[in-house]
């Protein structure tokens, strides 16, 4: 008896398996939205979690193929396309012959120094009038309709005005990009002030603190993660910036290099030129995410 | 030391978009004398925090004035309420420690800077104020746990660095609000034990609110039951638990002891019949 049932329960369950579980094509689309059974070390039916650096490699490697085949294949004119190869063999020329009298290197190190320049001056003059705005009403009414004013309007429609103020050297380049590093790097203070927690204020205050030590000790290292995040933000927005910022009387940069090419429909160039900028950004944001957890481990706790 | 006095205070907060104002507290009298453990009782919206934050120094009253020893800590006495004396309002001030129901530690320290911090605002030397606060983690049963980050703390051990934290000031008294209110129940009871001993030992006048009566029967030796709409004190008890608990050491057998029974029963039966006096309002 023990024997036989042993041997058929096993058929009998495989059976029903194969005949329940057939979800139909709508079902098998929506099971993505559908909470699933976890991995050990996650939480049931939390938004988003698992690893993505494998799917964005493949997504990366993707793009290129596909990129590649319909180059081969002449699918698209290399005016409008040329191929990866021809990109890489004109890095490698622009690289050691240069471009528009000047190396890569050279447009590269003229756009970093006016990106950079910007992004320092930004750096000490919008955080602390950021913290000024949140600690003080005055400071906040002075700043806010001009921030708020000027934020919202595209650079070129400015880009003018500050040349026609500045001229065309290089001064006027570094007003523009640090112009548009500025407000979300002040807001961003801004908002790290504000975050701070009621009961910390109350507490170094019933400590025998100053209103100075509680900005000082509080207040400020409090904001210190939302100030990171500014930072991020703010030189994402200087590298958007950069191409407006040298569209006029440039002689060298990267933005520079793109429109010269552009001008001659060089696609190969503005192509490389491109993929310079974006990977610059790229380092120098993963540089501000490594800080930004040396520095505050304990944000969000 | 000095004891804590508050004369006639209200608190009304303005009513918001030109609704009625609330009376937050109303005609609160009372003294706090040196080595009392004063716990206030009552319902959510009584007025418990209010009364320990302008004890803090945090708020202002409407009418009324809170003086500790010869220094005013909120409001004046209605005949001195010249201009020229608004400057003597002490405010928030180190003789008096907070204790927060969120521990509000500040998470880029650790334990033994958390509980050095107040120090270090006075301008106390790294050594010493490291020193001073070794022995009030070592009081709170923290002394292997200096250098832990405080956000990987069990709630419970928070606690403890918050206490700490305001000890090592040395204040005239701990103001607690609900310090135990977030803990688990086997938690607050070693905490409470606890909170007993620093008080034993530091002789600090406390004023510790919570709305568990037993835990409040425990603690006090003297309570006060608060009341809603208006917040006011409604009743006050002398209180002897916490000193038999001193004595035997067995909590268990003070919180069943007849009379501990009997108390709690009536304070369940003050607090039920103002709950359903309140209710009748909605």
């Amino acid at each position: 008896m023990n024997q036989t049932t042993a041997a058929t329960t096993p058929v009998n369950t495989e059976a029903s398996f194969n005949t329940v579980v057939k979800p139909t094509i709508l079902k098998r689309c929506l099971s993505i939205f559908a909470a699933g059974p976890v991995k050990p070390g996650e939480s049931y039916g939390a938004p988003g979690q698992g690893k993505s650096l494998a799917i964005s490699l493949f997504t990366t490697a993707m793009l290129i193929g596909i990129w590649y085949i319909a180059t081969y294949f002449q699918w698209v004119k290399p005016l409008f396309l040329p191929s990866p190869g021809a990109v890489v063999m004109r890095f490698w020329e622009v690289a050691t012959e240069g471009f528009a009298n000047a190396t890569l290197l050279e447009h590269t190190g003229w756009s970093m120094m006016r990106v950079f320049s910007a992004f320092l001056l930004a750096l000490v003059t919008a955080v602390p009038i950021g913290i000024f705005m949140g600690v003080n009403r005055i400071a906040r009414g002075i700043f806010d309709p001009i921030i708020e004013f000027y934020r919202p309007l595209p650079p070129l429609a400015y880009l003018p005005l500050v040349i026609i103020w500045l001229g065309i050297g290089e001064v006027s380049k570094i007003v523009l990009i640090y112009l548009a590093i500025f407000a979300p790097m002040a807001l961003s203070a801004r908002a790290g002030v504000k975050s701070v927690a009621m009961e910390q204020i109350h507490a170094a205050y019933s400590m025998g603190g100053s209103r100075w030590q509680v900005i000082r000790h509080i207040i400020l290292i409090n904001a210190l993660p939302e100030i990171l995040t500014g930072m991020r933000i703010g030189i994402g927005f200087g590298w958007t910036t950069l191409v407006a910022a040298e569209m006029v009387a440039a002689q060298a940069g990267l933005g520079f290099m793109v429109l010269n090419a552009a001008e001659f429909l060089v696609t190969d160039i503005v192509i490389m030129g491109i993929i310079v900028i974006g990977i610059i950004a790229y380092l120098f944001d993963m540089l501000m995410r490594y800080l930004e957890k040396k520095l505050v481990p304990w944000k969000g706790r | 030391m000095s004891r804590l006095q508050i004369r006639d205070v209200s608190v009304l907060y303005p009513g918001v978009n030109g609704g009625e104002a609330v009376t937050a507290l109303s005609g609160i009298n009372i003294n706090i004398e040196p080595g009392e453990f004063v716990v206030a009782l009552g319902a959510s919206g009584c007025g418990k925090t209010t009364l320990l934050n302008l004890m803090a120094g945090f708020i202002q009253p409407s009418d009324g004035y809170l003086t500790l020893g010869d220094s005013s800590i909120a409001g004046l006495p209605r005949v001195a309420c010249g201009l020229d004396l608004k400057d003597q309002i002490s405010g928030p001030g180190k003789d008096r420690g907070v204790v927060f129901q969120k521990h509000a530690l500040l998470p880029w320290l650790n334990v033994l800077e958390n509980a050095a911090f107040g120090l270090k605002l006075q301008g106390v030397g790294e050594k010493e104020r490291k020193a001073r606060a070794a022995d009030y983690l070592k009081l709170v049963g923290l002394e292997d746990f200096h250098n832990h980050p405080v956000y990987q703390l069990s709630g419970g051990m928070q606690q403890r660095v918050g206490i700490a934290r305001a000890l090592t000031n040395d204040p005239h008294m701990l103001l607690l609000d609900e310090p135990l209110g977030a803990l688990d129940a086997l938690t607050r009871e070693v905490l409470q034990e606890l909170l007993l001993d620093v008080w034993q030992e530091t002789q600090k006048m406390m004023f510790f609110i919570t709305h568990s009566v037993e835990e409040a029967l425990f603690m006090a030796s003297r309570l006060i039951i608060m009341s809603p709409r208006p917040g006011r004190i409604t009743h006050e008890f002398p209180l002897e638990f916490n000193k038999i608990f001193l004595e035997n050491r067995d909590a268990r057998k003070v919180k069943s002891m007849p009379e501990f029974i009997a108390m709690r029963e009536k304070v369940l039966g003050i607090i039920h019949g103002d709950e359903v006096a309140g209710g009748g309002l909605h």
